[in-house]
């Protein structure tokens, strides 16, 4: 057998794609489920904590922070485990793949804060002032005049950032949520080849590759617009 | 709250696991010194070759460099230690590590470095040609000082991301950090141990944290 | 009679379609200040990134004291250490002290040790009179200041001629006499040099010749007094009368 034959029997053997494909799929599915519902929770609260920020409540600040803080300095394979081994020693059950939703939502939070934040604070002053001088309140300058300049700034980071938080949702296979990962290595181990390790991989390259380009061109574009 | 105390700060169970969780935080220390050098070095060959004048080579590199942030680098040192061996290429755990964060951790820099040279003007290429520097001393000399000057967060709060990135090193059971404490808590039934290395984390990378938030809010203003 | 240290021959150069030179003769001799005008768009200064190749000319000739700057056997980073050049943005490195700027590539290109390169470098900021400043970096002088560090830079690598693009625009206008002064003064050591510049008082009393470009091509040359009263072309007097309005 010639090295491309081997290659191709390693990696890319037909009979084992068709007897994976439908594994990995669900896997997939599993994946863009919870990425999504991350993306989601996370963003969200990232948001409401910003603008929780900005009412400079100095005990609430310095909580804020300090979680925040904690949440971007941690790995999160480290939050996953102590969430998923210990909370059932407190006696509180929580399925597995909620402690992935749970623990990498936190994770997007506090990142999405810190980049919502440094947003918030780039609107000039002048920006707020106008604003409360014709007569909207602290919330509404808030919603109307501050946010979506600074959400414009914002949006190349937050959207490197939460592709580099959702890709985690492969740390699922750790504590056994069955997405895309997790079915790969199954298949692998089941089969004795890589080739359901290799169509995991494709499987994330085709689910991320757009959402890397998408930062790319947000990048450049946003990037001229301030030029 | 004391069964909580007790399962997350157990003082006792931590004081016993201190001297394994210690020979893992050497570990990550180790990795650490082997994937960040390998990385900043390989980031900034990427960073050079998407720079190159010739169009193809440039699409190829950024194509790669794309690939490599896409693929989760889980699945990519799952692959590179338990998927090569069935093509003949045995790594150890060490050699895995740094060989899959090498992709990953080159394209991430790579891109950091990349923006870095961008945000160097062309007048300074100009001027420091026409003084007669080739290529390479402008590079070294004038453009790359500005350039790591200019992206110094990111590529700090790069460095905050590799360490973390460390501890997936303990799923292909190298015992490190994460995966020494976690053997602590499969011996004693207890959650403290993982709280423990959370902590050696937290010492090692909250200042980091902080003095990124510091510089991006001194630039941003 | 010595040759001229700069030749150009037929000079073309491209942008994509846009022909931006078309085809331009110019010849500066020893000592000769060359002042060139013409309305933005003309080509004026990329015939000057031309002369030290920062721009790549199309076709034509480029000879610097002798030396064929378009030879493929010509060492053009040698070759630019002889051709000082001046930017409208001064381009000083950023992170580098006014000394550090003027000794790179003393140290760098012609292989000077430290301590030679920076006995240099403040000769050469003693020229343009900042030898005081050596010390301090570009974000800590004045715009009139630096572009004077910049001289220096260029002032260093001991120039057999040097190529100034439009050097006092982007400065103050209480900013501009210290630059010229500076450029008077390489005048009267006997500098050859070619300026684009839109400094007409400066022009007529320190210029040798002053050439008028439009379009990509030479319109008109001639001595300062003779082109700003009595200009020979239509486009020149239009050109001049705008200017003088």
């Amino acid at each position: 057998m010639d090295t491309w034959s081997r290659f191709l029997d390693t990696f890319f053997k037909p009979e084992l794609i068709r007897q994976y494909l439908p594994s990995i799929a669900a896997g997939t599915v599993t994946t863009i489920e919870i990425a999504f519902a991350i993306v989601v929770t996370g963003i969200l609260l990232g948001l409401v904590l910003a603008v929780l920020r900005t009412f400079r409540i100095l005990p609430v600040n310095m909580m804020l922070v300090a979680c925040v803080d904690i949440m971007r300095a941690l790995p999160p394979i480290v939050l996953v485990l102590l969430v998923y081994f210990g909370l059932p020693n407190i006696g509180i059950n929580v399925p597995s793949f909620a402690v992935l939703w749970i623990v990498l939502s936190l994770v997007l939070a506090a990142f999405a804060e810190e980049i919502l934040w440094a947003g918030i604070l780039s609107v000039p002053k002048g920006q707020w002032e106008s604003a409360r001088s014709t007569g909207f309140g602290l919330f509404s300058t808030l919603i109307y005049i501050v946010l979506p300049q600074a959400v414009r700034l914002t949006v190349p980071p937050l959207t490197n950032r939460t592709l580099a938080i959702t890709k985690n949702t492969a740390l699922g296979t750790v504590i056994g949520v069955p997405e895309i990962l997790n079915q790969a290595t199954t298949g692998q181990s089941f089969s004795g080849n890589a080739t359901p390790l290799m169509m995991g991989a494709i499987a994330y390259v085709i689910l991320f590759i757009p959402v890397v380009a998408l930062g790319r061109f947000l990048e450049t574009r946003f990037r001229w617009s301030r030029a | 709250m004391e069964a909580l105390l007790n399962q997350f700060f157990n003082l006792d169970i931590m004081a016993r696991a201190l001297p394994l969780v210690l020979t893992g935080l050497k570990q990550t220390l180790l990795l650490c010194i082997v994937v960040i050098p390998l990385g900043l070095a390989g980031g900034l060959l990427v960073a050079l070759l998407s720079l190159v004048p010739w169009r193809v080579f440039r699409w190829a590199t950024i194509l790669a460099i794309d690939f490599f942030r896409a693929v989760p680098p889980l699945v990519l040192l799952i692959f590179v230690y338990s998927g090569l061996p069935f093509a003949g290429i045995r790594l150890t755990p060490l050699a895995a590590v740094a060989v899959a964060f090498l992709l990953n951790n080159s394209s991430y820099y790579g891109e950091v470095y990349r923006a870095g040279i961008e945000s160097v003007g062309r007048g300074q290429w100009d001027a420091a040609r026409s003084t007669g520097l080739t290529l390479t001393q402008t590079l070294r000399n004038v453009v790359l000082p500005q350039a790591i000057r200019n992206v110094l967060p990111d590529l700090i709060s790069n460095t905050v991301e590799v360490v973390k990135l460390t501890s997936l090193a303990s799923v292909i059971a190298l015992p490190e950090l994460l995966y020494s404490a976690d053997m602590a808590r499969s011996l004693t039934f207890n959650t403290s141990p993982i709280v423990l290395a959370a902590g050696f984390y937290l010492l090692m990378l909250w200042p980091l944290v902080r003095l990124v938030s510091r510089l991006e809010r001194r630039i941003a203003s | 009679m010595t040759g001229p240290i700069l030749d150009i021959r037929g000079l073309r150069k491209s942008f994509g379609h846009v022909e931006v030179l078309r085809g331009i003769d110019l010849a500066v001799k020893p000592q000769e200040l060359v002042f060139i005008i013409g309305p933005s768009g003309s080509g004026k200064s990329t015939l000057l990134r031309c002369c030290n190749r920062l721009e790549e000319p199309n076709a034509g000739t480029i000879l610097v004291d002798g030396v064929d700057l378009m030879d493929r056997r010509t060492n053009i980073n040698a070759m630019r250490r002889h051709i000082g050049m001046v930017f409208q943005s001064f381009n000083l490195y950023p992170h580098l002290s006014a000394l550090s700027n003027v000794s790179l590539a003393l140290r760098k290109v012609v292989k000077k040790s430290r301590a030679e390169a920076e006995a240099l470098a403040l000769t050469a900021l003693e020229r343009v009179g900042l030898r005081e400043k050596a010390k301090s970096y570009p974000s800590e002088l004045s715009g009139g200041q630096q572009q004077r560090v910049a001289i220096a830079r260029a002032l260093a690598l001991e120039p057999t001629i040097m190529l100034f693009d439009e050097p006092t625009s982007a400065l103050d206008p209480e900013l501009v006499g210290s630059v010229l002064g500076v450029m008077r003064e390489l005048k009267q050591d006997g500098m050859t040099m070619l300026v684009v510049s839109h400094e007409m008082r400066f022009a007529r009393d320190a210029a040798d010749r002053v050439i008028f470009m439009d379009h990509g091509l030479i319109v008109e040359e001639a001595p300062p007094s003779q082109i700003f009263t009595s200009p020979r072309e239509p486009r020149t007097r239009t050109f001049i009368a705008e200017l003088t309005r």
